[in-house]
C-alpha cells in the first residue's frame, strides 16, 4: 500500500466515523457540527480524486451555506428541542426508519459495486466537443452547454426556495426586512472583520466566477463567496437587509433565469434547438448567462440565510 | 541544497503537526471554554504557520508560495475574530458546555 492510498483509507475511515456521529448525535447542534465537518472533509476527498470543481462546490454550498442554514434552523428550534427529544417515537417506527435507511444505503452500495470496471463514462465525449463551446473547463461545459437545461432549472429552483422562505412571513411584516436587527458594536471585532475581509472576498469570488470558464470554479461557488461577504457586512450591523418589497431586488432576483430562458429560446431561432448556442458565439453567450446569474445567485443565497421578513420597513 | 530544503520541510511540517496535536489535546483536556479556546487558537495558528513555512520551498513558484502565505494570514484573521466572539459569549456565561 502506498502512502497516498493509506492516506485515502484514513480519510475514508474518518468520513465514515463523522457520518456515524452525525446520525447518532442527540443534540441538533452537535449533528450540524458533524455535518459541516463531514462536508469539509468530503471536499478534501474530492480534491484527492482530482475533482476540484466538486470540491469547491461541496465546501462552499454543501458544507458552508447549508451549514449556516442548518445552524439558523437549529437556533429557531432550540426552544422546542427538549420537548421534541422527550417524545420518543415507538419501537416499530424506529425499526421501520432504520430498515428503510439501511435498504436505501444497501441499494446504493449494490449499484456502485455492480458497475463494470472501468465504469461507463461520458468524459471522453465531453472532452471531445469542448472546443466547440470555446471553454477550457469540461465541467463548466457540461453545466451550461451540454446539460444547460439542468442548470437553468437549478437557477430557478433556488429562486423558488427563496419564495418558499418568504411565504412564511407573517402578514404584518410582509414586504419588510428579513431577519433580526443586528446591533453589533460598530468598533467591535466583527465590524473590523466586516470592513477588512469583503475587498479580499469579493475579489476572490469574482475571480472564481471568471476563471470557471477554463479552470475549476464557476458562478455557484463565486456567488456563495459574494453572498458570504454580504452576510458578514449585514451581521456586523454595518448595513441592513433590503426590504423584500424593493423593485430593484425583485428584478435582480428573476433577471438571471429570465435572461437564461431568453437566450435559450433564442437558440431555437439561431442555432436550431432550444438552449443551443450559435456557432462561434457559445463562449460569449455562456459568459453573458453566467454574469447575469451571478447577482441573482448572490442575492438568493444571502437572502435564504437572512430568512423571512421580521421587521416592517418604511416604504 | 535540495537535501537541506527537504530536511527543512520535514522539520517544519512535523513541528506544525506537533502543535496541531498539542492544540487538539488541549481542546479535549482543558477545563473551561476560555482555556480550550486558548489551546486551540494559539496552537493551530502556529501549527498551520509552521506547515505553510515547511511547504514554501515545495510550492513550485513565487506565486504559489505567496498564495500559501495569504491562506495562512486569512486563517489567522478568521480564527482571531471567531475566538474573540466565542470568548465573549463564554464570558457572558452563554457557554453550553
Amino acid at each position: 500500500m502506498t502512502v497516498v492510498s493509506a492516506l485515502a483509507m484514513v480519510l475514508a475511515l474518518i468520513l465514515l466515523a463523522i457520518a456515524a456521529y452525525t446520525v447518532a448525535a442527540r443534540r441538533t447542534f452537535a449533528a450540524i457540527e458533524g455535518f459541516v465537518a463531514y462536508g469539509l472533509l468530503l471536499s478534501i476527498a474530492w480534491v484527492a480524486l482530482s475533482s476540484i470543481d466538486v470540491a469547491l462546490t461541496e465546501a462552499a454550498i454543501g458544507s458552508g451555506l447549508t451549514g449556516v442554514l442548518l445552524i439558523g434552523a437549529a437556533a429557531r428550534l432550540r426552544t422546542t428541542e427538549a420537548a421534541l427529544s422527550a417524545e420518543r417515537p415507538g419501537a416499530p417506527l424506529r425499526w421501520l426508519a432504520a430498515a428503510s435507511s439501511a435498504a436505501v444505503a444497501g441499494g446504493i452500495a449494490v449499484a456502485v459495486l455492480s458497475l463494470p470496471d472501468p465504469a461507463p463514462t461520458l468524459a471522453p465525449a465531453a472532452a471531445e466537443h469542448l472546443a466547440s463551446t470555446g471553454l477550457g473547463n469540461p465541467v463548466t461545459a457540461v453545466l451550461i452547454a451540454y446539460r444547460a437545461l439542468d442548470t437553468l432549472l437549478e437557477s430557478i429552483v433556488v429562486v423558488f426556495a427563496l419564495i418558499g422562505v418568504w411565504s412564511l412571513t407573517p402578514d404584518r411584516t410582509w414586504g419588510g426586512r428579513p431577519g433580526p436587527e443586528h446591533a453589533a458594536d460598530p468598533n467591535g471585532i466583527l465590524a473590523y472583520l466586516a470592513r477588512l475581509l469583503p475587498p479580499i472576498g469579493i475579489t476572490v469570488g469574482l475571480y472564481i466566477f471568471w476563471v470557471g470558464a477554463d479552470l475549476p470554479g464557476g458562478k455557484f461557488q463565486g456567488a456563495t463567496i459574494l453572498a458570504a461577504m454580504w452576510l458578514l457586512v449585514m451581521m456586523a450591523g454595518l448595513t441592513d437587509t433590503p426590504p423584500i418589497s424593493r423593485t430593484w431586488l425583485r428584478i435582480l432576483l428573476v433577471a438571471g433565469p429570465l435572461l437564461f430562458i431568453a437566450i435559450g429560446f433564442g437558440g431555437a431561432l439561431t442555432a436550431g434547438a432550444v438552449l443551443a448556442y450559435p456557432e462561434g458565439y457559445a463562449k460569449l453567450l455562456i459568459k453573458v448567462i453566467e454574469a447575469a446569474l451571478m447577482p441573482t445567485l448572490t442575492l438568493t443565497l444571502a437572502l435564504l440565510v437572512a430568512g423571512a421578513p421580521e421587521r416592517t420597513a418604511p416604504p | 541544497m535540495s537535501f537541506f530544503l527537504d530536511i527543512f520541510s520535514v522539520v517544519a511540517v512535523s513541528a506544525g503537526a506537533f502543535f496541531f496535536l498539542a492544540g487538539s489535546i488541549g481542546l479535549l483536556r482543558f477545563p473551561d471554554a476560555l482555556s480550550r479556546l486558548h489551546a486551540l487558537t494559539k496552537a493551530d495558528n502556529l501549527g498551520l504557520g509552521l506547515i505553510v513555512l515547511g511547504l514554501l520551498p515545495r510550492a513550485g513558484g513565487l506565486l504559489a508560495a505567496l498564495k500559501l502565505v495569504v491562506v495562512w494570514l486569512l486563517i489567522l484573521l478568521a480564527s482571531a475574530t471567531v475566538s474573540q466572539m466565542v470568548a465573549r459569549v463564554a464570558r457572558r456565561g452563554g457557554s453550553p458546555s
